[in-house]
């Protein structure tokens, strides 16, 4: 029976294992599971709210005029579009979600380090989600000067917004905080015996570059977001040049997060990727040390160039030229992650399934950004399109292209095994062809619009750009449709879909070696594992004809 | 079957990189560059496009045929072959990216050395003579209360300074730029002109010392390839050749409110005589008092009514500094 549940051929309907009551995502669940979904499900509802402004931000960028909107709600508009998107959909979705889901099953652990730690994180994301849409109706809207918040503009915008949007943001981060606490010590103390640091999965590797990040960053920006509330409320000047403060000192402090917010919200997903695309492709990952080292660089240069953000500051002409050449390093373990995906998924037997899809959209994606992420760290390029849609263009390169591309990859692929339900392939490929024709039909344009002039986060543009704003919304039309078949698929899989089984994909990793969803314990006792995680190909001695997916759960696992 | 694959594969490349070559030279991505300088910079954009969309296409082509050719056949339920790695290929794919970037900074720095960003003297000196009163250009006093330091020579004007080869001299032009919400206002202190546009001499040295009177602003000319953030008490500067006569926008890219987007102006580079009679046009218009302050503030934004209506608090600012217009 066991190795009918492993094969390809679908398995009967025996109706799923003890899944968890739905009330108990409503509580304060210490199971590292439960707290994945919960994680899950609010950013993705976040998600959608981000991507209802990001529509509204689009509509009144169809035409040059304003006419949709007015100028301070248009500002709300995306300033909190931005806000939502990074601190409550990627960030808690890639680390968050895939973090506390899948570390603890991947390391052969019961659970994270610190259980409690971890649902205080998680029940810390709706107040600080809820309180920045609240802000929208005080008497003067939402903040509205941008995710950057840059004084002094913030300082002379609407106070309760903009204090509501420190306080939400302080919040979120704290969040952040903890949940990289319990990853960091979770990866390094709490794997089972057998899986050692230099053969653990990738994603592992990948959240440890992430949570090292989140825990040397964040409290900076922290640091500024206090100062600025104290400029803000006390009438202290740190950062206000009306009494002698400093508002390029506020810049660093807050680049010095917000670039590493960058790797933390892409950094998780490289990990994904290199746990989907072997599975996918029938193939070991190219270049493990490789991959696993290269995060931990990205974590480091991603430390040093957060001026690249401020090459027409006030930045002094020596302080250009070291972030640039800090940045363009980056290219390079950036670069051996791409070349090392490529090179797993070449000769393969790749089964072009949804998460295939969206991780093979993700590099191609990927890589545009990451091209013209070069481009703009060379300064005297960077002068001309900084703060326009070149910028804009890059970045949801990145973060789209990137990391939703990734978030996108990671639940088709991990779907099966939360629910213990398959997702329909069907309507799977018509949400990534949606979503990759919208994407693109938004974005690339975006890249001439700045070279040809256009500035960012403005309301009304230049006529001369209207035919190519037009085509950008179109693109964001048909983006926003295409979550609609996700959505109906992943709510109607959830409740009706095929049964998956324990290991749907024929994949290695401890995950998918115990039901699907998993029991609340994870294992019975301590998995000892006997293969890799990216054995794929691996014959076995003497049965050299034999099949991956002729492989027994007890051919994976040792031990009992 | 080898060598044909060889040859395929050489013959793609070679495709790859003369279209490359071809698309970096011919993008048309860019407004006319109208400085000298522009063009430096266009040539490092068309550079590293051209290397872009060779990197861009190589990868989407191996995706692309991998897809195809190591697709999974129907009924095929074996794996791939179990390669873990190949050291060689891997120092290659990290040394090759290693020295486009390392060749990409370098000529980035040689253009940035060539336009004047690493000019010492944009640290100071030269530029600050100016701040001090000259004939009617009262208007330097408010600035010089937001910039305290300036005039001593040792505050720090970030930017873009002289090119190498005028290094040391002072420029041909200077002109004082303040931004505030929503305007640019141009202060040519020795002339005594206040203008709500730049007009600027044809192949002239010209340096503007950038301010902000309230928040973050920044000074754009998309066909100057030149930005600087104006910022409160910070004075930074940008100094410039132009090369083509003609109107082109002046656009400020930093969010500084609700009319971020209205914020925009126009620069001239006008002809010698055009620039002349520009100047004796402007001086008696001064000469007229009160017209000159309504010539000082751009029209542009002004004549919108619906800039007006719920912004009357914000032209507060302007009866302000026109008073300090009065010699
Ligand atoms: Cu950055
Ligand atoms: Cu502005």
């Amino acid at each position: 029976m066991a190795q009918a549940e492993l094969s390809t051929a679908p398995a009967p309907d025996i109706g799923l294992p003890e899944t968890t009551p739905w009330w108990k995502y409503f509580t304060f669940s210490t199971d590292h599971k439960v707290i994945g979904i919960q994680y899950l499900v609010t950013s993705f509802i976040f998600y959608m709210i981000g991507g209802a402004l990001a529509t509204a931000v689009r509509l009144e960028l169809a035409t040059p005029e304003v006419d949709f909107v007015s100028r301070e709600l248009y500002n709300q508009l995306f300033t909190i579009h931005a806000t939502i998107m990074i601190f409550l959909w990627i960030v808690p979705a890639g680390t968050g979600a895939l973090g506390n889901y899948l570390i603890p099953l991947l390391i052969g652990a019961q659970d994270m380090a610190f259980p409690k730690l971890n649902a205080l994180a998680f029940w810390m994301i709706p107040p600080g989600g809820l309180l920045l849409i609240m802000s929208f109706f005080t008497g003067t809207g939402a903040a509205a000067s941008g995710w950057t918040s840059y004084p002094p503009l913030s300082l002379v915008n609407g106070k309760a917004g903009e204090f509501i949007w420190i306080l939400s943001v302080l919040i979120l981060g704290t969040s952040s905080i903890l949940g990289a606490v319990n990853f960091f010590t979770t990866i390094l103390k709490m794997r089972a015996p057998s899986i050692k640091i230099n053969t653990m999965p990738l994603f592992c590797w990948a959240m440890l570059a992430a949570s090292i990040l989140i825990l040397l960053s964040t409290p900076v920006l922290a640091g500024a977001l206090i100062l600025l509330s104290f400029d803000l409320m006390a009438g202290t000047n740190f950062f206000n040049p009306a009494g002698g403060g400093d508002p390029v000192v506020y810049q660093h402090m807050f680049w010095f997060y917000s670039h590493p917010a960058v790797y933390i919200m892409i950094l998780p997903v490289f990990g994904t990727i290199s746990e989907i695309l072997p599975v996918h492709a029938r193939k070991p990952i190219f270049g493990y040390k490789a991959i696993a080292y290269s995060s931990m660089a990205i974590s480091f240069l991603g430390l040093i160039v957060w001026a690249h953000h401020m090459f027409t500051s006030g930045t002094p002409a020596w302080l250009r030229m070291f972030f640039m050449v800090a940045t363009m390093v980056i290219a390079v373990p950036t670069g051996i992650k791409i070349f090392g995906w490529l090179a797993t998924v070449w000769g393969g037997k790749i089964r072009l399934n949804s998460p295939m899809l969206f991780a093979l959209g993700f590099i191609s994606m990927f890589v545009v950004g990451g091209l013209s992420g070069v481009m703009v760290a060379s300064v005297p390029f960077d002068i001309h399109v900084h703060d326009t849609y070149f910028i804009v263009a890059h970045l949801h390169y990145v973060l789209f292209g990137g990391s939703v591309f990734g978030l996108y990859a990671s639940i088709y692929h991990w779907f099966p095994k939360m629910t213990g339900r398959m997702l329909n392939e069907t309507w799977g490929k018509i949400h990534f062809v949606l979503t990759f024709v919208g994407f693109n039909l938004c974005f690339l344009p975006m890249h001439y619009l700045g070279l040809m002039g256009m500035p960012r986060r403005v309301a009304e543009y230049d006529p001369q750009f209207a035919t190519i704003n037009a085509i950008c919304s179109i693109g964001s039309y048909i983006l926003a449709v295409s979550t609609i078949p996700f959505l109906v698929n992943a709510i109607y899989s959830w409740r009706s879909g095929p049964i998956a089984g324990p290991n749907p994909w024929n994949a290695l990793t401890l995950e998918w070696t115990v039901a699907s969803p998993p029991p609340e314990h994870n294992f019975d006792g301590v998995p000892v594992p006997k293969t890799g995680p990216y054995d794929y190909g691996f014959v076995k001695q003497g049965d050299r004809r034999r099949k991956i997916s002729d492989l027994k759960a007890s051919d994976i696992l040792g031990g009992a | 079957m080898k060598i044909p694959n060889t040859i395929l594969a050489m013959l793609g490349g070679i495709g790859l990189t003369l279209f490359s070559l071809w698309f970096g030279q011919h993008n048309h991505l860019l407004p006319v560059p109208a400085t000298a300088d522009a063009a430096l910079v266009d040539g490092l954009f068309n550079t590293m496009l051209t290397v872009s969309v060779g990197l861009f296409l190589l990868v989407q082509g191996l995706l692309i045929y991998a897809v195809i050719v190591f697709r999974q056949r129907p009924g095929d339920e074996t794996d791939g072959p179990p390669i873990r790695g190949n050291i060689p290929l891997e120092v290659l794919w990290t040394s090759i990216p290693a020295a486009i970037v390392l060749a990409i900074s370098i000529y980035s720095y040689e253009v940035y050395n060539a336009m004047g960003g690493l000019d010492p003297m944009a640290a100071g000196g030269t530029a600050i003579a100016h701040h001090h009163h000259h004939g009617g250009a009262a208007i330097a006093a408010p600035l010089d209360g937001m910039a305290p330091d300036m005039g001593n020579g040792r505050q720090v004007a970030y930017g873009v300074g002289a090119d190498p080869d005028s290094m040391g001299k002072g420029p041909d032009v200077t002109i004082d730029v303040t931004g505030l919400q929503y305007a640019w206002l141009f202060n040519y202190a020795n002339d005594g002109i206040m203008s709500g546009d730049l007009h600027v001499p044809v192949d002239q040295d010209v340096q503007l010392n950038i301010v902000a009177q309230d928040v973050l602003h920044a000074f754009w000319i998309p066909q100057f390839r030149l930005k600087q953030d104006a910022i409160p008490g910070q004075m930074t500067q940008l100094r410039f050749k132009p090369t083509v006569t003609g109107h082109y926008p002046i656009v400020c890219a930093e969010l500084c409110g609700s009319y971020h987007g209205a914020m925009r102006a126009e620069v001239v580079v006008d002809s010698p005589e055009d620039y002349a009679a520009w100047k004796t046009s402007m001086v008696a218009a001064a000469g007229l008092d009160q017209s000159a302050i309504a010539a000082a503030i751009p029209t542009k934004q002004l004549s919108d009514a619906d800039y007006l209506a719920p912004y009357g608090a914000e032209l507060g600012i302007d009866p302000g500094a026109i008073a300090q217009l009065q010699p």
